[in-house]
């Protein structure tokens, strides 16, 4: 075997491979590597109409990538892993799609409901639990597989089913939520997943979405049927649930409300809620110690989000359908709106960076997403999106109750 | 991943088809017996049952916090029950009024549209000025 001469190849073919394997190296190079970079200045746009995400950079402001294959996605909303690499996106389909922000691709995907409305993600990350309108109810997922670990019907004594709305993550594998029909509000212990454990609180009239304060301590459901919304303080559960800003409609007729608020932690600003009224033109603040109303802010329409800019100084707010191409902001100083803007047309939703320098905002009639600066209030970028809804970016990742 | 050119170049021919197939389709649909809305009207009502009413009833129209308004689910409700809900709301539900919206005229339109399948949205005229 060793006294073979190894029989080199004539010289020619050595030039031709050699300056070939040179060549390739060379143009491997030239392309960059499979850039290794972060993953705090990424998010995602929902673009409702085509089942699509656009992966987006905010340093930048650029699109990165568009991934297909979502499913309905006209009531879509985003959670993400703690390391901000995964997009959990709930579709109103029920699909439940993972989306790699770094290799901008879907990482799986199941469809687990008939229709949904959105989910949460666990403090340690480990399970995904989507909030269903059909069949009613919450189930959990493992965030690394989507495999199926819970299912936990939103029944009542009678057999039937609600809808769930208002889930929010709270400590321990415990997840916080309210039954649409029913009225109620449940948390859901997961700690042993495949045994999950229910509490159940009284809530009020047709919850229509909720918060958790940011410090993760109360739970406050916005009630649709009733004047007044459902508080529930977490440090001390023995103690139920109680009604605030009970009759702030003060007996007047409603007015049509074409849009239900969204409610969520950003609601809360030092230690003020400003909440959206349901049949009112009007942003509700709340004083945070006591939960009594301290004033109420007269608005262009319905507000749809009042969204405090992460330092608390501003809060955004947006309208219902057929005011929705105008923003204002109220300053918290003065209690007054001091902008009325007109970013776009079908305003559906908007998100700040998380020091609230830039707010980026979905402008859904106009088929793009445009940025302001918030100190000018004027527009600084933006791009083309199709029909964009949902703006989300992976800061929410290290929020209680986003 | 990447498609070769020529099944990529037939899709592209056969979805060109179907959408132009299914374009006049719902252009058949909309020539209602009734005189209905003006083309730009008409257009706009469609976005704003698709997108504005999606956000309760679901841009699929399936369904979401409000029921499905598919022509399936619509069949046996009388039209001018719809049309009266349309207009006056349904008291105790999220369901609003809309007749500082559509006309009670335009509401029949949006009825007749939806139990025959509703239109697809082609989406809003291009704004005169953008900011």
């Amino acid at each position: 075997m060793s006294s073979q001469t190894v029989r080199l190849a004539p010289p020619a073919l050595w030039g031709v491979v050699l300056s070939a394997i040179v060549f390739l190296l060379s143009a491997c190079s030239s392309t960059p590597p499979a850039a290794l970079r972060g993953t705090g200045d990424l998010g995602v746009v929902i673009e409702r109409a085509d089942g699509k995400v656009k992966v987006i950079e905010t340093t930048g402001r650029s699109v990165l990538a568009t991934v297909d294959g979502l499913g309905d996605l006209s009531h879509a909303s985003v959670v993400f892993s703690r390391d901000g690499r995964h997009a959990f996106v709930f579709g109103r389909d029920g699909g439940l799609t993972k989306v790699d922000l770094l290799e901008r691709r879907i990482a799986g995907r199941v469809v687990q409901a008939g229709n949904a409305i959105g989910g949460s993600i666990s403090h340690d990350g480990s399970l995904v639990v989507a909030q269903n309108y059909e069949p009613g109810g919450i189930k959990a997922f493992d965030a690394n597989t989507l495999e199926l670990v819970a299912d936990v019907p939103a029944t009542t004594e009678d057999g039937t089913r609600s809808k769930v709305v208002g889930l929010a993550d709270l400590s321990g594998r415990r997840f916080i939520y309210s039954l649409f029909e029913a009225g109620e509000i449940r948390i859901t212990d997961f700690s042993d997943p495949k045994n999950p454990v229910t509490q159940r609180f009284a809530g009020g009239k047709q919850p229509y979405d909720a918060l958790v304060s940011p410090n993760g301590r109360y739970y406050i459901a916005g009630l649709f049927g009733e004047d007044g919304l459902a508080l529930i303080d977490l440090w001390n559960l023995d103690k139920g649930s109680r009604k605030i800003l009970s009759g702030y409609g003060r007996g007047e007729q409603p007015l049509p409300v074409f849009k239900m608020p969204h409610l969520r932690g950003w609601s809360i600003a030092g230690n003020r809620a400003y909440l959206p009224a349901i049949g009112r033109h009007e942003v509700l603040v709340v004083d945070t110690d006591t939960w009594q109303e301290v004033d109420r802010i007269k608005v262009r329409s319905q507000p749809v989000f009042a969204m405090a800019r992460p330092d608390g100084r501003e809060i955004w707010v947006n309208f219902a359908f057929p005011d929705n191409g105008w923003v204002q902001v109220i300053d918290t100083v003065s209690g007054e709106v001091t902008d009325t803007l007109q970013p776009g047309r079908g305003i559906l939703h908007m998100e700040f960076l998380s020091k609230g320098h830039e707010i980026w905002l979905s402008a859904r009639d106009d088929n793009k997403v445009v940025i302001y600066d918030t100190a000018t209030k004027k527009p600084i970028g933006g791009f083309d999106s199709a029909s964009p809804s949902g703006i989300f970016f992976t800061t929410r990742a290290a929020r209680t109750g986003f | 991943m990447k498609l070769p050119p020529l099944v990529a170049h037939v899709a592209l021919l056969i979805g060109a088809a179907v959408v132009s197939a299914l374009a006049s389709a719902s252009e058949a649909r909309s020539v209602a017996p009734q005189a209905g809305p003006q083309p730009e009207r008409a257009r706009e009502l469609v976005h704003i049952v698709r997108q504005d009413c999606g956000s309760c009833h679901g841009l699929t129209l399936k369904g979401g916090l409000g029921p499905a308004l598919t022509a399936e689910a619509l069949a046996e409700k009388p039209a001018e029950g719809l049309v009266a809900t349309i207009i006056g709301g349904r008291p105790g539900t999220p369901m609003p009024p809309f007749a500082t919206i559509v006309s009670e005229a335009e509401a029949q339109w949006i009825v007749d549209q939806l139990m025959r399948g509703f239109p697809s949205d082609a989406g809003l005229p291009q704004a005169r000025h953008t900011p």
